[in-house]
């Protein structure tokens, strides 16, 4: 599914067609809760097969504007959302768009794990097939996706117990592996690490490097340190406003911007 | 010193009470169940779950039509009751904050504080009078009308408290909203709504003032749902009211037999909502 080289569907190009074509583009992008503009005016452009890390302390509207991304905020009567998200070219907030069909495009994963309790190990895997309706064997799949996981070895023999008998590592790697069995094309992690512990935190990111060949990751994160280590570029948020966006060694190393050098520096934050 | 001597007295003077009034309910519960089985236990025999009743004075005979009337009342009133109880709940914990949530769920409060013979009269203004006689459909309307409220608010109560995380889970998953509601929401909550309608059989099982004038007795088998049915609540009440000593003697076992349905009923609800996963916690 991951065509990287194909252009975007047509009739959806602006003006010229663009020379490199972005996975995922964001135009001036506001997110209101009520009169809360939790979001400003957000530009940014992810290019396929990169991870997009973003940064910022707590409440700077990093993880409002992740869910922005595969319409999570529907869910949300007082959630309001401008401006736009093109995937491959076509505009996530137009009519014509089925948000049902959009998250099966755009994956996520959540801070805490999330398997479902009532289901098995494999059945969990299989669920986003099954929940909707596509029935039969689904073993295949779900061992592929458990292998992209890396969790397949600790569960292969288990497959059939219950989910939340898994450590919380591995039911985190199995919330991945249930995201990716519905073949996305981005994948969105909400902290996906912070509520494990360094170990299970290391083969998350260890995954993270390894998914990308495949699928165009962005990750938000409250660790810097993690930011630094999986991505390739690294958004700064602060108070709602998108500060700067760059490679991640140059936000890291040499920001423009006085705000991200005081947050990455550690003087606030 | 003092003041620690006197919260030890505290504590203590309120664990007692505590105590005393365990023991207090538990009186009543323990004399129900004392009461009913040495009254009710001497009549239990083979032909008494399977007989007809018998005529005043002649020794034998059972209630075999009540306790098959009432399972098949009961049944009857589940496949009405039970998918608008559960289906209402949802609807109230997924879709119940506007004015029309607030309307239904106010409905269903009133509802369940309506006694129970005033529903039997609707019932029988609804579906007696139009069929001309009375009938095991009417007796079952009537218990279904009794389920439909506490089933309702329940179920939404034990559909809210599923954590929010999974139904995010399911919809990133692309899966549609009605789907996320009954096959991640409602099937997380499982355990809790098959026990709130095993709550419901076994209260719906135990009335009889709807049953009174709607599916009225039957001194015969009937497994027709348009004639009058025999219940093994009516029956205990035909027999308790009755003048005669041996109908005393059947009512209490009748009471006890009602008593081991409801309890059966519990223990059925435990055992269908064990987790059959294994390692589940």
């Amino acid at each position: 599914m991951s065509a990287v080289a194909s252009p975007a569907p047509a009739g959806t190009v602006e003006s010229a067609p663009a020379p490199a074509p972005n996975k995922v583009e964001v135009e001036n992008l506001n997110v209101w809760f009520g009169k809360n503009n939790a979001v400003k005016n957000a530009t940014l452009a992810v290019k396929p097969n990169t991870v997009l890390a973003v940064i910022g302390p707590s409440g700077c509207g990093k993880s409002t504007f992740l869910r922005a991304l595969n319409r999570m905020h529907d869910l949300v009567p007082t959630a309001r959302v401008t401006g736009k998200v093109l995937v491959d070219g076509q505009d996530l907030y137009t009519r014509e768009v089925d948000p049902v069909l959009l998250r099966r495009r755009v994956g996520m994963v959540f801070q805490r794990p999330n398997p479902f309790p009532t289901m098995s190990v494999e059945e969990n895997v299989a669920a986003g097939l099954v929940l909707n309706g596509i029935r039969g064997d689904h073993h295949e799949l779900v061992e592929r996706s458990l292998r992209k996981a890396a969790l397949w070895d600790e569960v292969k023999d288990r497959l059939n117990h219950a989910a939340t008998s898994l450590s919380g590592g591995q039911q985190q790697r199995l919330s991945i592996a249930r995201a990716l069995a519905i073949e996305p094309e981005v994948l969105l992690m909400d902290e996906p690490a912070s509520a494990l512990d360094p170990i299970a935190t290391a083969k998350i990111e260890e995954l993270i490097h390894e998914l990308k060949e495949h699928y165009t990751i962005i990750i938000v994160t409250h660790s810097m340190q993690q930011a630094a280590r999986v991505s390739d570029q690294t958004a700064f948020f602060y108070m709602g406003e998108l500060v700067e966006m760059g490679p991640t060694e140059q936000i890291f190393t040499n920001p423009k911007e006085r705000r991200t050098e005081d947050y990455v520096t550690g003087k606030f934050g | 010193m003092r003041t620690f001597a006197l919260r030890k007295l505290t504590n203590l003077a309120m664990t007692g009470l505590c105590a005393v009034a365990l023991v207090g309910a538990f009186i009543p519960l323990t004399s129900v169940l004392y009461l009913v089985i040495s009254k009710g236990a001497s009549g239990l025999s083979w032909d008494f779950f399977t007989a007809l009743p018998k005529p005043v004075g002649e020794a034998g005979g059972g209630i075999g039509n009540a306790l098959v009337g009432t399972l098949y009342m009961v049944g009857l009133a589940c496949l009405i009751g039970l998918p608008l109880g559960v289906g209402a709940g949802v609807f109230l914990a997924e879709r119940g904050d506007g004015p029309l949530g607030n309307t239904v769920r106010f409905m269903a409060e009133v509802l369940s504080g309506v006694p129970s013979i005033v529903i039997g009269i609707v019932a029988y203004a609804m579906v007696v009078i139009p069929m001309h006689h009375f009938s095991a459909l009417a007796g079952s309307v009537a218990l279904a009308i009794m389920m439909i409220p506490g089933l309702a608010r329940a179920s939404e109560e034990l559909i809210r408290v599923v954590p929010g995380s999974l139904r995010e889970a399911s919809l990133a998953l692309g899966v549609t909203n009605w789907r996320t509601s009954f096959f991640v929401i409602l099937r997380t909550a499982t355990a809790g709504v098959v026990t709130a309608c095993l709550l419901a059989v076994a209260r719906a099982a135990g009335e009889t003032a709807p049953l009174l004038f709607t599916a009225l007795n039957n001194q015969y088998w009937n497994f027709s749902p348009v004639q009058p049915t025999a219940s093994l609540t009516v029956a205990i009440f035909n027999y308790a009211i009755s003048p005669y000593e041996d109908w005393h003697a059947k009512a209490w076992t009748a009471a006890l037999v009602l008593l081991m349905l409801v309890g059966l009923l519990n223990v059925a609800s435990r055992a269908l909502t064990r987790n059959r996963l294994k390692g589940a916690r």
